[in-house]
């Protein structure tokens, strides 16, 4: 069977004919297959939702327990049939739940990759290759210029800069799902085991994720307790990048301005954001690791969806393989 | 490599004074010597290396990778030598070595390196670096060391560095050597201060404070003096034997951009005085001086054209004498060293050199007048010295006082706020404004014609910023704009000491220090000025010899 009678795109997102069902659909469908709990992915409003049990309940936390009418566990690595479709759920190493989807009919198989990176994360499963027909891939980072340095050291220089200042406070922005939990539990690896503080915006996640047995440490509410004088000095505190911008960041004393994120290697980006510890840390990946990857699934043919398309198409070409981007539209990639 | 290039990493991103001062210092405390005086080099931008141009580097990456991939990134990235530092291809066999090589190596390196060897060497050393490496030695190397700081804080991290005054840092500045191993040693206490017998250095300069009421009653004229204060740049000229300086206010050599002047220097001395262009023999006021802008195009120049030295010739308007001959003059009064200021400018070319007017004056009430309406539209305000003043670094208190003109104002309506830096950084604090002007079709609309990022006080700031958050149109990035509307605006009381033409704005028009002197929340926003009024204030800016619309 084609490749694109299995799978193509429609408004609603990434749609397969033969299963009728879509993938991360950015409008409200019938029966919704989603890779990860964020949400340009896993939105609201479908009837019947199919996903890891971690997505599914990361949902409920996000939207409520109505977000969707019916919900079904894909059971990681075991394969399902949609209407004659096999369907198998595989870890893409992004956040805690997320799954590369693997769609499979009649000899021809596609895996849609999500969003996935191949460092080692404490937080989530690593990231597994799946040989196939057709790869999609996104494409966040997908320009020569992303290499995301060694993540360990960056965490080093976060604990670093913390003795070096001791009377100020670190405000580290991080996305709240997946992002913020990775930085918390490697501070923890790298011996940093003070109180972090963090931002309202956070506790319900990071009560899961200590619920599915990841240990965050201490964690305390970033609020201001008059009595106590320098209360953050010393401290790091945690919040999402959005609340940066806001009055929020204002109740803490001379703070250094952190931002853990992939676009963080560009020094005009953080520059840009007023950020004085860039931290290069990042869910996706990069260069490299895209390039890798699609040669380790063995793959014949590229289909490339949200980034920076071009170049991640330009560099298949050169490499031999077939590919086209997907112009899916609705998936950000600046909360990265 | 690695400290130094984690220290301009870190430099480039520090927005506050104090914060880049604790990072030197740091830096000088970790590393040894002679790394550390080579980054001082780089930083003071005293490292003289045969540079590689863009063009070469952007030759070196794209026999590396795929030219379209290269041009892709370098669009996104919009900074070369950082997008060849991201993109460079680590080498399959990795050269590098099991350590990473010390700043002293890769100067040294560059020091000896001919201009033709300099992309091999270059190639080479990347090879060898880690990204942030390969930026820091791309940055040495194409002599684009823009990383925020400058050479004076550098100094002054030093004095910190060894708890001295940033005065003797200066004056011995120009007499020290690559790496300032004796200036280290001096500064840890561990050697005497480095004695030089160099010839033609900096004398750190006097400075003057400004004016206030309470300063009023003591301006009598039995015990000052009061001359104008000229808009040029402040500059020292030193010629002891065969040297020939030209020194800013900071004490950098600044003497490349003005050979006409260094030819004029036929002297043995050093004085302390304004730079300006102009001819100043000339009987018509504009010919004489001319304005900032003009004086603009002759700054930071490599090098400057015969054309431009004719059309644009500089000149100094002496203030003081330091020194003449062998003699330091700077211990007697200030009246002692006028005297002999005469002297020794009657004996130069007068097309170059000529001597700030004294201006005679009953009482403080008269030299207000004087102040308010200046014979020359070049002229800044006044200068006020103590008699008995000798010349001493620094500002001394009671001894100099600076009196300047009242800034011009205008009123303008907000258009743009972004977020500051660092404290900061969740506040709208920079904000772009602009005066009312009419479209095609007649109809009003803003032009913007400057930014401000102070003049205000924290409690106003809080204001301005709720009113952004609340009055919010569109936001791109860290920039919101703001409503501006002839019916709703909010108009700020802009002050500023000048009006240039430009052609970069769209409005034609460049301030000279703007900032926020009042918000006037009560002023209409229709009513904030017009293009045409700034328009007007800088022709007669231009022109006419007469303050035009004091505040
Ligand atoms: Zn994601
Ligand atoms: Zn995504």
């Amino acid at each position: 069977m084609r490749a694109s009678d299995l799978l193509h795109t429609r408004p609603e997102g990434l749609y397969c004919p033969p299963g009728d069902f879509f993938i991360d659909p950015v409008q409200p469908v019938e029966r919704a297959l989603i890779t990860h709990g964020h949400a340009d992915h896993a939105r609201p409003g479908h009837t019947k939702v199919l996903s890891s049990d971690q997505t599914l309940d990361i949902m409920a936390i996000r939207y409520g327990e109505d977000f969707c009418v019916e919900r079904q566990i894909a059971p990681l690595g075991e394969t399902l049939d949609l209407n004659g479709v096999q369907i198998t759920f595989r870890p893409a190493g992004h956040v805690l739940g997320s799954c590369q989807i693997v769609v499979e009919k009649d000899g021809t198989r596609i895996v849609a990759s999500g969003d996935y990176k191949r460092r080692q994360d404490p937080t989530c499963l690593p990231f597994e290759v799946v040989p196939c027909d057709v790869f999609i891939t996104e494409a966040t980072f997908a320009l020569p210029v992303f290499r995301h340095p060694d993540t360990t050291e960056e965490i080093a220089r976060l604990i670093e800069s913390v003795r070096r200042f001791p009377e100020r406070a670190h405000v580290v922005g991080a996305y709240a799902l997946g992002k913020a939990q990775r930085v918390i539990k490697m501070l923890r690896d790298g011996g940093h085991d003070a109180p972090i503080y963090i931002h309202g915006a956070m506790q319900k996640l990071c009560d899961y994720y200590v619920s599915q047995g990841i240990d965050l440490g201490e964690l305390r509410p970033a609020t201001i307790d008059r009595k106590q004088k320098d209360q953050f000095a010393g401290a790091i505190i945690v919040g999402p990048p959005s609340a940066f911008a806001d009055r929020w960041a204002r109740r803490f004393p001379d703070p250094v301005a952190c931002f853990a994120s992939g676009w963080m290697r560009i020094r005009q980006r953080a520059r840009q954001r007023g950020v004085e510890l860039p931290l290069i840390l990042s869910d996706h990946s990069d260069w490299d690791e895209l390039c890798e990857t699609i040669h380790e699934t063995g793959c014949s043919e590229v289909w490339v969806t949200h980034g920076r398309e071009e170049a991640l198409v330009r560099w298949c070409e050169l490499q031999g393989i077939k590919a086209r981007p997907l112009h899916l539209v609705g998936y950000e990639d600046e909360n990265e | 490599m690695k400290p130094f290039a984690e220290l301009l990493d870190r430099l480039v991103l520090t927005p506050s004074r104090n914060g880049k001062i604790r990072l030197l210092v740091d830096y000088f405390g970790a590393t040894p010597d002679p790394d550390r005086g080579y980054a001082l080099a780089a930083i003071t931008r005293d490292l003289d290396i045969p540079g590689v141009k863009p063009g070469i580097l952007r030759a070196l990456i794209t026999e590396r990778m795929d030219e379209v991939l290269f041009g892709y990134s370098y669009d996104y990235v919009g900074d070369l030598a950082e997008t060849v530092s991201l993109v460079w291809p680590e080498p399959e066999e990795p050269v590098r070595a099991n350590r990473d090589p010390s700043l002293s190596e890769v100067v040294e390196t560059f020091l000896e390196t001919t201009r033709s060897d300099g992309p091999a060497v270059l190639t080479d050393l990347l090879d060898r670096l880690d990204s942030s490496g390969r930026y820091a030695a791309i940055k040495l190397f194409t002599g684009g060391m823009r990383i925020g700081v400058s050479a004076r804080l550098a100094k002054q991290a030093l004095a910190q560095f060894g708890d001295k005054d940033v005065t003797e840092i200066e004056e011995m500045w120009h007499g020290l050597e690559l790496p300032y191993e004796d200036l280290f040693a001096w500064l840890e206490g561990r050697a005497d201060k480095p004695e030089h017998g160099a010839l033609a250095l900096f004398r750190p300069v006097m400075l003057a404070t400004a004016l206030e009421e309470p300063d009023y009653d003591k301006i009598v004229p039995e015990t000052y003096a009061a001359e104008w204060k000229w808009d040029g740049i402040r500059v020292q000229l030193v010629a002891e034997g065969e040297r020939r300086r030209v020194y800013s206010r900071t004490g950098d050599d600044i003497g490349h951009s003005f050979p006409d002047l260094l030819e004029a220097m036929d002297f043995e001395g050093s004085i302390d005085g304004e730079l300006l262009v102009g001819h100043p023999e000339s009987h018509d006021d504009q010919q004489a001086v001319g304005t900032f802008s003009d004086l603009q195009q002759r700054l930071n120049r490599k090098t400057v054209s015969a054309k431009l030295m004719k059309s644009h010739p500089v000149f100094v308007r002496a203030y003081d004498l330091l020194s003449e001959g062998e003699e330091d003059l700077r211990a007697l009064p200030f009246t002692e060293r006028r005297r002999k200021l005469e002297a020794f400018i009657a004996r130069l070319d007068p097309s170059r050199f000529d001597i700030s007017d004294q201006i005679a004056f009953a009482d403080w009430g008269e030299l207000n007048d004087l102040r308010e309406n200046p014979p020359h539209p070049i002229i800044e305000g006044v200068m006020i010295k103590r008699h008995e003043s000798a010349y001493v670094p620094g500002r001394p208190k009671g001894e100099w006082f600076k009196w300047k003109r009242d800034p011009f104002t205008v009123d303008a309506v907000l258009m743009y706020a972004q977020r500051g830096h660092g404290k900061r950084s969740s506040f709208y604090s920079d904000y772009t404004f602009g005066v009312w002007t009419l479209d095609e079709e007649d109809r009003q609309i803003l032009v913007p014609v400057g930014k401000a990022y102070f003049g205000f006080t924290d409690a106003e700031l809080k204001q301005i910023d709720k009113y952004v958050r609340d009055n919010t149109v569109d936001r791109f990035g860290p920039v919101r704009s703001v409503k501006a509307t002839p019916e709703s605006g909010l108009v700020l009381e802009i002050a500023f000491e000048g009006l240039q033409s430009s052609s970069r704005h769209k409005s034609g028009v460049a301030m000279r220090f703007p900032r926020v002197s009042r918000l006037r929340w009560d002023k209409p926003s229709a009513e904030a000025d017009t293009l045409d009024n700034l328009k007007r204030l800088l022709d007669e800016n231009r022109g006419k010899a007469s303050r035009v619309r004091p505040a």
